[in-house]
């Protein structure tokens, strides 16, 4: 797994982020219309990608994309 | 373990009634156009049938049974138990099943109680409804299930209101030769925050304070007598506790998902359900929703989206897998084989 990966896979999942726009020191909050729904979408899209559950918890302590990215790694 | 068989039970029939009105989510003037369609997206509910004030679980789910009792030709004289599955009863007390017998015109010698659970109520109601018919030889047993759950949702909360329609449902169970039914029945109340009514029960009884809305920390305005729920909490125990509980349950009873013809999941949530069935592995065509029509209908579900999406494809013989799981946290799976379900169009009133 890598961080590419892991964002092409996000941006795939919104629609109104264009490709190549998220970075890994993207605020994953600052997303265009960040809600709840995403929170949801994004955990859905880990479990089913890298079998890893994300708690309410560890979302909140997260800000980066890539901090998300490493919660997933050590998780896994 | 709570996992046991039991045979020689079928379903007769099943009917559901829900309410005239219906309110759509892409009026829902809390958000904007765009998050409007992200929401009808991610959880799959696009209208709900909403019941006008006064008008009871109960109402609903004994139209349901007028009208399962006329399709079976069913002679009510017979039906010697009744179970009402609810968490929106019509009084403190007395029970509410108590009141469906006389509403009914069911005999005085027919058993009638309670059960309050939600989303997970219908497959617990199928196994305390067999367990009893097969130990006191009861022959036919009449199963309402259903809840009012739009009364109590603030419209000034996302996470609720737009999630939650209203249904009552009637499943008429009788005794029968063959047919495997197996149950694998769970708890959880170290949940019990995570979808709750705080106000209202002996705990916090209620007080003018109760009815005071108030602004909370995920951003949405409701009282404490209106139903809270924490949404990743729910989302994270779904997508773990169900699918894993639902694979050793399969995997315990040898079951072969090519001859499970249907798997009728709560409609919860449609990210929720389509990740718990990938996780059980189902196909698509095989998992029903009558999400998009009816939204969460609580312990209604699984019985209206039987009658709503598969109606006369029950009328022959089945296996089905029913799965309910939610609220307490609570969760209950049921294999059952059928022999032929009489299934009426759903009812609006």
């Amino acid at each position: 797994m890598t961080i590419e990966d892991f964002i092409s896979k996000l941006e795939a999942e919104f629609e109104d982020v264009e490709p190549g726009t998220l970075k890994a020191e993207t605020s994953f909050r600052d997303i265009e219309d960040w809600s709840s729904m995403h929170a949801l979408i994004v955990i859905a899209l880990i479990d089913t990608e890298y079998d890893v559950i994300l708690s309410g918890t560890d979302l909140q302590a997260a800000n980066t994309i890539n901090d998300l990215f490493e919660l997933v790694r050590t998780k896994q | 373990m709570a996992r046991f068989s039991i045979s020689g039970v079928t379903i007769s029939g099943i009917a559901a009634c829900v309410p005239k009105q219906v309110v759509s989510n892409y009026d829902y003037d809390l958000l904007n156009e765009k998050e409007r369609r992200l929401l009808v997206k991610t959880i799959g509910v696009e209208t709900r049938h909403v019941a006008p004030k006064y008008t009871t679980t109960l109402d609903y789910a004994c139209a349901a049974a007028e009208k399962l009792f006329e399709e079976t030709n069913c002679d009510r004289s017979e039906i010697k138990l009744e179970i009402f599955v609810t968490q929106s009863r019509d009084f403190y007390l007395p029970s509410t099943a108590v009141i469906a017998q006389d509403k009914l015109g069911l005999p005085q010698d027919c058993m009638a109680f309670d059960i309050g659970l939600g989303c997970s109520g219908y497959t617990y109601g199928l196994s305390v409804a067999a367990s009893i018919m097969k130990s006191t030889g009861i022959k036919k047993a009449l199963l309402l299930v259903g809840d009012v759950s739009t009364v109590t949702c603030a419209y000034n909360d996302t996470s609720t209101y737009p999630l939650f329609g209203d249904a009552g449902t009637a499943t008429l169970l009788e005794l029968s030769k063959g047919n495997q039914w197996s149950f694998d029945l769970h708890s959880d109340g170290s949940g019990e925050e995570a979808i709750k009514i705080p106000h209202g029960g002996m705990r916090h009884l209620l007080t003018e304070e109760s009815l005071i809305e108030r602004k909370r920390e995920d951003g949405n305005t409701r009282s404490d007598l209106h139903l809270q729920l924490d949404g990743l909490s729910v989302f994270n125990f779904s997508i773990t506790k169900v699918p894993k509980s639902l694979n050793s349950f399969l995997d315990e009873v040898n079951a072969d998902r090519e001859l499970i013809d249907f798997f009728v999941m709560h409609q919860a949530n449609k990210l929720m359900n389509e990740t718990i069935r990938k996780k059980v592995k189902f196909d698509p065509v095989k998992v029903p929703y009558s999400l998009s029509q009816y939204g969460n209908t609580s312990s209604a579900s699984i019985p209206l989206t039987m009658v709503s999406e598969l109606g006369s494809q029950l009328g022959v013989p089945r296996k089905l897998l029913l799965s309910g799981f939610g609220v307490g946290l609570s969760w209950g799976h049921a294999l059952i084989e059928t022999n032929g379900v009489i299934c009426p169009k759903v009812l609006e009133i």
